[in-house]
């Protein structure tokens, strides 16, 4: 692995994503008309306030998994993959490469939404808006990392997509977006514990509310960094030159 | 670094399988140095796989493969060896310079090769155009441009010539001929048999074995056949499958 290769294959895929501007406005806006839409249902309640700051972590997470996943799926139908692997490309370079790339991105996405939600949508912030916009990136930098780990796993094209459903819905149901996570059945609450979703959207709401300390955000970006990190590390030993 | 006498590619006893299907069971071969080695056989019969296995990509079951006198899967072999699958695997929403940009960039060689290879590869008035704007042979010389960089020591092409007209197919072999003059060796797998007598030598194969080993001139005189197609069917008939061994 060298940090020559790992930017190389940033730019590269960076350079994919411009030769394609609908993608990129796809992937920066979603996002926000989805918590805008949120608003919107909740607009004669106060709702959006309770829910808002979850919103803010799930869509940005749900659009980096899928796009991600998609995008090295289709690098691995298309033979590049294989290509690359031939080459002398490290397992690291690529999943890195590839963080890189989709973690901008998420910068700018998450920019967005975050901008919308305080500004446009009315989503009130009692703590740092700053603080606020840096969870909701290691959040979408997440999904990214989820979602190559998920993509590495995979042997074909179509365990991929099974691993949708497996890796990010349960995160989505044990997250406290349903029940809070204080309310759920003992099992269920350790579990949630553990899942990484779990934590964007408890920092997310503490920020929202300032009901914690800075410390505790800090913690539980570390948790999430963590997670990023674990997946990334993962992905690269997971991911195999050899292929039946 | 390898032995430089060694040849460029030797196979002992290999079993491989292609997905759940075992396609080779018990191959050996042995590529030479510096010359255009076909490999020749009807579709199906384990080409692919054995150019996969040879590039450190196939999982095998058993048996030995060493390339340039190094097992495969040495680390240093990922950027002596240039292999270009059957569909070209470029990126279709880069352009073809953008392609050999990132190529180049992993392989860690001079940037003035992108142009050397483009031109070896007649590319020059498209290089500026998305891959995936680009017909299926131009295409695939964006794919073989890209195993060109960095002049690789061993090339495997698999069918590098479908789907290109007959005037750059000549100048393809043309090519890869120079290649082979100046030392580089080539193993090129083509199901088309006249492009089977352009080759140095031949490796005539058939449901994961080798049939014949053979310069196209030794195997015309072997077989009395008068073209490779006619010697490639005189050794099938003398080699019948038996009854049940159809998919061994």
């Amino acid at each position: 692995m060298t940090p020559l290769r790992t930017l190389a294959t940033a730019g590269r895929v960076l350079t994919q994503i411009l030769h394609d501007p609908r993608t990129i406005a796809l992937l920066l806006v979603v996002p926000s008309l989805l918590i805008g839409l949120v608003a919107w249902i909740f607009s004669d309640t106060t709702a959006f306030s309770t829910i808002g700051p979850a919103m803010l972590a799930l869509f940005p997470f749900v659009v980096m998994f899928v796009v991600t996943s998609i995008t090295t799926l289709r690098e691995r139908r298309t033979g590049t993959l294989e290509r690359m692997l031939s080459m002398p490309l490290g397992k690291g370079d690529l999943i890195l490469g590839y963080t890189l790339a989709f973690g901008l991105l998420a910068v700018l996405q998450s920019s967005i939404a975050v901008g919308l939600s305080v500004w446009v949508y009315g989503l009130e912030i009692e703590g740092s808006v700053w603080l606020l916009l840096a969870v909701a990136v290691a959040d979408a930098v997440l999904g990214t990392t989820l979602g190559l780990l998920a993509s590495a796993f995979a042997r074909t094209e179509f365990q991929v997509v099974q691993f949708m459903p497996a890796f990010v819905f349960p995160q989505i149901l044990l997250g406290g977006i349903f029940l809070p996570r204080d309310q759920l059945p003992a099992g269920l609450e350790q579990i949630s514990d553990w899942l990484p979703l779990s934590h964007a959207i408890d920092a997310l709401q503490a920020v929202a509310t300032d009901s914690e300390d800075a410390a505790y955000v800090a913690g539980e970006l570390l948790i999430i960094g963590a997670w990023i990190v674990a997946a990334v590390v993962i992905g690269s030993i997971t991911l195999r030159r050899r292929t039946p | 670094m390898g032995n430089n006498e060694a040849p460029a590619v030797v196979v002992r006893d290999l079993h491989a399988r292609r997905g759940k299907h075992p396609v080779l069971h018990g191959l050996s071969l042995t590529v030479p140095r510096g010359i255009v080695m076909g490999l020749i056989g009807p579709s199906g019969c384990g080409k692919t796989t054995l150019m996969r296995a040879i590039v450190g990509v196939q999982i095998v079951q058993s048996g030995e493969v060493s390339v340039l006198g190094e097992p495969v899967g040495t680390a240093s072999l990922r950027r002596r060896v240039g292999y270009v699958t059957q569909d070209a695997s470029i990126y279709d929403d880069l352009t073809v310079r953008q392609n050999l940009a990132y190529f180049r960039a992993v392989l860690g060689v001079p940037r003035g090769d992108i142009d050397r290879v483009i031109e070896a590869t007649d590319l020059g008035s498209n290089a500026g155009q998305l891959a995936g704007s680009l017909s299926g042979g131009q295409r695939s010389r964006v794919s073989l441009a890209g195993a060109l960089l960095g002049s690789p020591d061993l090339l495997v092409l698999d069918e590098p010539t479908v789907g290109l007209d007959p005037v750059l197919r000549v100048e393809l072999w043309g090519l890869f001929h120079r290649l082979a003059a100046a030392g580089t060796s080539l193993l090129v797998s083509s199901h088309v048999m006249d492009e089977a007598a352009r080759c140095d030598r031949l490796l005539l194969m058939r449901h994961g074995e080798v049939l014949a080993d053979d310069t196209p001139g030794g195997l015309l005189a072997a077989t009395g056949a008068a073209d490779i197609e006619a010697a490639f069917l005189t050794l099938i008939a003398a080699h019948p499958v038996a009854p049940g061994e159809e998919a061994p």
